[in-house]
């Protein structure tokens, strides 16, 4: 038999991070707006939380939870601020390969840090030349005298200024057929955040390029095998990264239905509530409709990977349908608001505006389809 | 080591109130058809206990009564850091009022065995007779200090709190084992964690019934309790808009006009 609820530990995981968000990520979310940056102090709160932790195994200083109770945390502090989901979500994204490819010397030197949130991680893959495109990397990597040279550019990096622990994809110089990724820290020589983005939305979410400039990176600082690089980039994004996009999805989502739902019973026109006419409920039940669907694909798709399963098609599928149908909720939302839905003391502003930047990120929705027609097709 | 037990109530969710429901032949609300919540007050009496045994060895039990679902938020008080859990729940307990709730709880207390402090929230935010505490210390014998709100000295036997009055404050000095009741200044209850919740699955909680307790069934819930609700009602809250028009002066003559008529004034 299929259960689709939640376990009742699941349920005390969803009020946690329910009161987390509301309580110590929700009064930084003005300033972040305001501001466009000021995402210092919930990183800091994502640390104590130890919403960095749930995925990191227990040996090193983690929780051990998988990806369901990931999401669970995801949705809900999305449904406060998807700009401090985003950053946790890529977080997660620099930290999932330090798990899956990492030596023990490594696992044991990153991940307790990234567990406590002393350190902060992302994965840099997307270039200049496009991030749907990886294997057109420009970065490159030569071995010189023991050490990895790494030269090249990264850019739409999320956490590009706030990670200190950087896992990037690079080529062989000669050999272009030959990707690598490493481990590099903030502080190594040769090593910056350069540019940072002014996004038109999730603002407050880091943004920005990194640049490796003759940068030494030591042997022990390889992630995986040498030239097997490719995989240990494209696995995390294919499940935690697109995994992350579904709960930023999902929150933004729930965000735009409760606003909606709340404003709809409080307008008066007409005399009556503005929820009383047909073509406003059609739209709250079009978003309703679109809310539980989207939770079915990306709790499955969870579910599949806490099994042990590979689920990169199940999240691309849920990738898809939970960003494409944000969007449609956010647009829904504020053409509810009527003239409220341009003013910005309301949030639905903030959520249009949101859920623009959730479909290129961890591939757009035509790659997506791409992926989604080669698995049909297959 | 001090032994702490905490009463702990659910209680329907506040964001939850328009959907609140009248029983209309108890006149008891239908707490089950909506999410229940640690009351907010009793949460305060948890966090006071958690905050001394961090400062101390202590072992914190959480007791409720109520139906098999208020099982929910004594798994949670044991992921906010209790040691373990009773809840009482039996179809004989439903229906009981204050002074029965008093009783029912002080006998499962005295069947914990030794206990130092007794801390409650001071009232329910469905009922808030602000009874139970006070009637608990009765039927226990113990001292109480009600709508205690900062506890000046916590160690030894001998207790010194602050409590709230009118017009200020009471400082009082109780001999422990003691029952106290808190406001919600006493602290700030920090927030669940999920380290706090993968450790709760090692904790027990424990279901007492009638039988447990060994009570006659006439002495507890809706035939034990000797009070009477009458009447039940909703209260409805309109608001009416009023656009008053005329000068500048005129306006406000008219609004000091109708403030004074609404007795506001």
């Amino acid at each position: 038999m299929i259960d689709f609820t939640f376990t009742e530990e699941q349920d005390l995981f969803q009020k946690a991070a329910r009161e987390f968000a509301e309580t110590k990520i929700a009064p930084h979310v003005p300033e972040m707006e305001g501001t466009g940056q000021s995402w210092d102090p919930v990183i800091k709160e994502l640390g104590e939380a130890e919403m960095m932790a749930i995925t990191i195994p227990e040996e090193y200083g983690g929780l051990g939870l998988g990806a369901v109770v990931r999401l669970i945390a995801l949705e809900e502090i999305a449904r406060i601020s998807v700009a401090t989901a985003m950053m946790m979500q890529v977080g997660g994204l620099g930290i999932d390969p330090i798990i899956n490819f990492g030596s023990d010397e490594q696992k044991k030197k990153y991940l307790p840090g990234l567990a406590s949130g002393e350190r902060f991680a992302t994965v840099a893959v997307t270039e200049p030349t496009g991030g749907s495109d990886p294997k057109n990397c420009r970065t490159t990597y030569k071995k010189q005298n023991g050490s990895y040279i790494l030269n090249g550019r990264k850019c739409f990096i999320t956490n590009s200024h706030i990670a200190d622990t950087q896992v990037v994809l690079a080529v062989d110089e000669d050999n272009p057929e030959a990707f690598s990724t490493f481990i590099l820290e903030l502080g190594m020589d040769g090593f910056k955040p350069t540019h940072v983005e002014h996004k038109v939305g999730m603002r407050g979410c880091n943004t920005g390029e990194i640049e490796m400039n003759h940068c030494e990176v030591p042997t022990e600082n390889l992630l995986g095998q040498e030239g097997k690089g490719m995989r240990v980039s494209m696995v995390g994004i294919s499940e935690t990264g697109r995994g992350g996009m579904v709960g930023c999805a999902l929150g933004l989502h729930k965000a735009c239905l409760e606003a909606s739902v709340k404003f709809a019973n409080e307008r008066i026109l007409y005399g009556k509530p503005i929820s009383r006419l047909q073509g406003q409920q059609f739209k709250i039940a079009e978003m309703k409709i679109d809310l539980e669907a989207g939770r079915l694909l990306g709790y499955r798709a969870a579910s599949i990977q806490d099994k042990g399963g590979r689920a990169g098609n199940e999240y691309a599928v849920a990738k898809y349908f939970t960003t494409e149908a944000a969007q449609r909720a956010a647009k829904m939302a504020a053409d509810i608001h009527g003239g409220y839905g341009c003013m910005e003391e309301y949030p639905v502003t903030r959520y249009v505006r949101d859920s623009f930047v959730l479909g290129p990120s961890a591939g757009t929705s035509d790659i997506m389809k791409v992926i989604v027609a080669r698995w049909a097709l297959s | 080591m001090l032994r702490f037990v905490v009463c702990v109530k659910a209680v329907p969710e506040p964001k939850a109130a328009e959907e609140l429901k009248i029983d209309p032949v108890t006149k008891s609300l239908a707490r089950l058809d909506i999410p229940l919540v640690i009351n907010p007050l009793d949460r305060n009496a948890l966090e006071v206990a958690l905050l001394i045994k961090e400062q101390s060895a202590a072992h914190i039990t959480v007791i409720s009564m109520g139906p098999p679902p208020a099982g929910d938020i004594v798994k949670e008080c044991l992921a906010l850091g209790a040691d373990n859990g009773i809840l009482l729940s039996d179809p004989s307990f439903a229906g009981a009022d204050a002074f029965v709730t008093a009783y029912t709880l002080a006998k499962a207390i005295e069947k914990v065995a030794a206990v130092d402090v007794v801390l409650c929230g001071r009232a329910s935010s469905d009922g808030a007779t602000e009874w139970v505490g006070p009637e608990l210390a009765i039927f226990l014998d113990m001292p109480v200090v009600t709508m205690v709100r900062e506890f000046v000295e916590s160690e030894g036997t001998s207790w010194k709190v602050k409590a709230d009055l009118e017009n200020g404050y009471r400082l009082v000095q109780v001999e422990l084992p003691a029952v106290f009741t808190v406001t919600q200044d006493v602290n700030t209850p920090h927030t669940l964690s999920f380290s706090g919740i993968i450790k709760a699955r090692k904790k027990e909680i424990t279901t007492w019934g009638l039988d447990d307790l060994a009570l006659p069934a006439e002495s507890v819930g809706l035939k034990g309790s000797p009070t009477i609700v009458s009447n039940l009602t909703y209260v409805e809250s309109k608001r009416e808009c009023q656009i008053i028009e005329g000068t500048l002066e005129e306006k406000v003559d008219i609004l000091i006009n109708k403030l004074v008529e609404a007795g506001v004034i």
